[in-house]
């Protein structure tokens, strides 16, 4: 039914979408259909994409329904605004964005069957997808058999690097390295103890994190313990804590396990006046759901949070809300999605051509200035150049940002004595 | 033509031989090589649909678990293919080159003893067969020798399903967990990702689900046959007569499990990885829907349930991404409501009697009398002392063995 809406609102460019979308980005010019002429299609479209003389069409694979719908329905309203802003603001080489949405139902099976259909089939120009590590492994084969191009929003454990594939969430060591040394330098923080879901991210960050803290700080790791997914008992854990009493938590703990654990962590007493705990998997969409109250005053180590105070985030909320509704929150990863399409964008018009070979070698120093989280960078690895920041959870729900990384962190995804 | 029409509505090997020219044929024909694929993918589920009518249909063992035997045999092939994949060379950004790449990333550093004998192909294609085989009779003999049956023996796989998912989620440096096996590439050499490795393994897939078709009508032809028949009916009157109920049922649950066995290897082939999501409930209760949507007596109803089924998923998936789900449950809700037996109860209760119409003119022994016995559950305890007599498969079978039309004597 939304998609419905959806795609009526892409087709309708009312006057207060265009000039938001104008707004939004002051790069652009004024370009026109005489870009689409200057650009024609045969000459910007030589492996048979679908791109027409006044449309591109691209694909969008998230889940819609399943498990992971509550995660992903954030990307796909961030896919949706950013590429409506974008058609508002004249397209790509002149070139309005046309949508397949396709469902990959939280089932990784799916996923390599829609996006076999989105490359073979609709001979989409870029896919706007994925979320779980689980189905970009999926989908990560056809993508290069195929020669698709992926954006891919999710923070994630690295390990991976793939001409197809532009990671516009941080890889592990861009959201760890800097966030730990901030509880060690700021809080004193000297032992840790580590938790995760029991899945390739969190004991693949951990691992990172161990070294991290063991090898290059010389510091002690008291403990580290995995939950299946889903997993909702958590007092034993809590036991353990009060037990060995760590300086620092370090909690990569996803999904709905994450309800469980901040409230029986709170019903056991753990709350920030005792405890510090640093967390790289609860973003403002988590937090909906363990409620701010039960959690404030814990860390997150993210490089987007809502309440980031900067012009281009003041408009990427408003323009958010404005289109879904003003109880909409804005998570890490709906930011990175965000990213995608306007990466994409840039990619094809510095290519001037919407070759997936030409975007993947024009992408790398790719700058996006209108960033909701201030700038990004294409590193020649497809992952992004960002900032980390720190945020205290409060007890609306929101985020006080309390530290930023100086500088942007390089991107990394296969860190040299981290393995 | 006459003839042909009574042969085409009587005789079984018809049906299938309906069903080989849509698969060899109109198939391959009609579709682009990618809808082939896709197709070749819901080919791999009729093995588990082919294996439920035997076992639910049949045996009348319901099994909600035929996901984790699907599973087994797609892992075994996996496996294969895994460490084919993970060659020192192509893997030498790991920590220790040579081992799949999830198992570095949970810091093991050796592949496991278990993983070894998998670098053959003889032991995978083995494994396949042999894996889900032998857990099948480990958890029938369990059960059926201690007379657990019915929806006590249905909740059981259930919590094998789950037992089992949360195995290879939870031991995932052995197994690659959530993600499963991923990025398959060659097999002995064959890259399996072109369109030509698809076409041929599209049709090597179709020549198994046939092989598996006629082994199981065997099966239905044979006094052993008739028996699960007579156990599903009265289970107390076999055992009365002599017989050891148990091991007839262990061996049919073998039999369906094998035959997922095989379809999960295939569908690891055409497919390109394994995970665990093929092994859980929610699947395994979805194996049981083709068998049902396509009539759980017929073995030919299984394969055309299963297409069914999965043309519906993509095709509304595809033109209705946000509520497909929906359209989904009204075609379940609409083929349990409106057919009963499945497409194949359709064709047993209009398209044969219409095909039989002029026939029944002809002073020739009655044969409308099958239509008439397609399962009404009522009349099952009426009819249970002629077991035979009331499986559609068998009736016009049996019948044409005397009048010497069927082909399949021969």
């Amino acid at each position: 039914m939304s998609s419905q809406d959806d795609r009526d609102d892409l087709q309708s460019t009312s006057r207060r979408n265009f000039s938001k979308g104008l707004a939004t980005l002051p790069l652009i010019g004024m370009p026109g259909l005489s870009l689409a002429a200057k650009y024609p299609t045969a000459k910007v479209n030589t492996t048979k994409l679908a791109v027409t003389d006044t449309e591109v069409t691209v694909g969008q694979l998230h889940s819609a329904t399943g498990t992971m719908a509550i995660s992903e329905t954030g990307s796909i309203q961030a896919e949706r605004l950013a590429i409506e802003q974008i058609n508002a603001a004249g397209g790509v080489l002149g070139r309005q964005i046309k949508i397949i949405q396709e469902d990959g139902a939280s089932d990784w099976p799916t996923f390599a069957e829609k996006s076999k259909k989105l490359l073979v089939n609709d001979r989409v120009a870029a896919v706007f997808g994925c979320w779980t590590s689980a189905s970009r492994k999926a989908v990560l084969p056809i993508f290069e058999k195929e020669n698709g191009m992926l954006y891919y929003p999710t923070f994630y454990e690295g390990l991976e690097q793939s001409k197809n594939v532009i990671y516009t969430g941080q890889e592990a060591t861009q959201q760890i390295l800097w966030g730990l040394d901030w509880v060690m330098k700021e809080k004193g923080a000297k032992s840790f103890f580590l938790i995760g879901s029991d899945y390739i991210w969190p004991r693949t960050s951990n691992k990172i994190a161990r070294k991290h803290i063991e090898n290059f700080r010389h510091l002690k790791v008291v403990g580290e313990e995995y939950y299946p997914l889903g997993h909702t008992n958590f007092n034993s854990l809590i036991n353990k804590i009060k037990i060995v009493k760590p300086d620092c938590i370090y909690a990569i703990v996803v999904g709905g396990s994450n309800v469980a654990f901040y409230k029986q962590m709170k019903a056991a007493g753990v709350t920030s006046k005792k405890q510090l705990l640093l967390t790289i998997s609860v973003t403002e969409d988590e937090l909906l759901g363990i409620g701010g109250e039960n959690c404030d005053g814990f860390y997150a180590c993210m490089k987007y949070f809502q309440s980031l105070d900067n012009s281009n985030n003041h408009k990427f909320v408003e323009a958010f809300k404005a289109k879904y509704g003003p109880k909409a929150v804005i998570g890490d990863v709906t930011q990175a999605a965000y990213l995608g399409p306007w990466l994409w964008k840039f990619a094809v018009e510095k290519a001037g051509s919407f070759d997936i070979d030409k975007i993947a070698k024009a992408s790398p120093g790719i700058e996006f200035k209108g960033a909701p989280e201030g700038y990004v960078k294409i590193h020649p690895n497809h992952h992004l150049w960002s900032k980390a920041r720190i945020g205290e959870i409060q007890s609306d729900g929101q985020f006080k940002v309390v530290a930023e990384s100086p500088e942007l962190i390089e991107p990394n995804p296969f860190p040299k004595g981290y393995q | 033509m006459d003839k042909f029409r009574r042969w085409i509505a009587s005789s079984d090997m018809a049906s299938i031989v309906v069903l080989a020219i849509v698969v060899f044929a109109v198939l391959p024909a009609t579709t682009d090589i990618f809808r082939l694929n896709l197709i070749g993918k819901y080919l791999t589920y009729a093995f588990v649909a082919v294996g439920l009518v035997m076992l639910w249909g049949y045996g009348g063992i319901l099994s909600l678990g035929q996901g984790v035997f699907f599973g087994l045999g797609g892992y075994c092939m996996a496996m294969f293919l895994k460490l084919e994949a993970s060659d020192p060379v192509s893997t030498k950004i790991q920590s220790t080159p040579g081992i799949p790449d999830f198992m570095d990333w949970n810091q093991l550093t050796a592949l496991p003893f278990w993983w070894e004998p998998f670098r053959h192909l003889p032991v995978a294609l083995i494994g396949m067969l042999v894996v889900p085989m032998v857990l099948a009779a480990v958890i029938g003999f369990a059960m059926f020798k201690r007379r657990v049956g019915g929806v006590y023996f249905a909740i059981i796989t259930q919590a094998v399903a789950m037992i089992i998912t949360v195995l290879i989620i939870g031991q995932q440096g052995y197994t690659g967990g959530v993600n499963g096996i991923t990025d398959l590439k060659t097999m002995l050499g064959w890259d399996i990702r072109t369109d030509s490795a698809k076409y041929i393994l599209y049709f090597a897939n179709a020549i198994l689900l046939f092989v598996a078709i006629f082994a199981c009508r065997a099966v239905q032809r044979t006094k052993l046959g008739t028996l699960l028949l007579a156990m599903r009916d009265k289970e107390d009157r076999v055992r009365f007569s002599g017989y050891d109920v148990a091991n007839f049922k262990v061996f049919v649950f073998c039999l369906a499990a094998t035959l997922c066995g095989v379809g999960g290897a295939m569908f690891t082939l055409q497919v390109g990885f394994m995970s665990p999501s093929f092994v859980g409930i929610v699947p395994s209760i979805e194996m049981v829907i083709f068998a049902a949507v396509g009539g759980r007596m017929s073995l030919v109803g299984a394969v055309y349930g299963t297409l069914l089924v999965n043309f519906g998923k993509t095709y509304f998936s595809e033109s209705f991404p946000e509520m497909w789900l929906f359209l989904m449950a009204a075609l379940f809700i609409g083929v349990v409501m409106a057919f009963p037996n499945g497409l194949a109860g359709l064709w047993e209760s209009y398209v044969k009697p219409w095909l039989l119409r002029e026939r029944q003119a002809v002073p020739v022994p009655a044969p409308e009398k099958t239509p008439a016995v397609a399962e009404d559950p009522s009349e099952a305890e009426a009819a249970s002392t002629r077991p035979v007599a009331r499986s559609p498969e068998h009736a016009p079978a049996s019948k044409n063995r005397s009048d010497g039309v069927d082909p399949a004597v021969a």
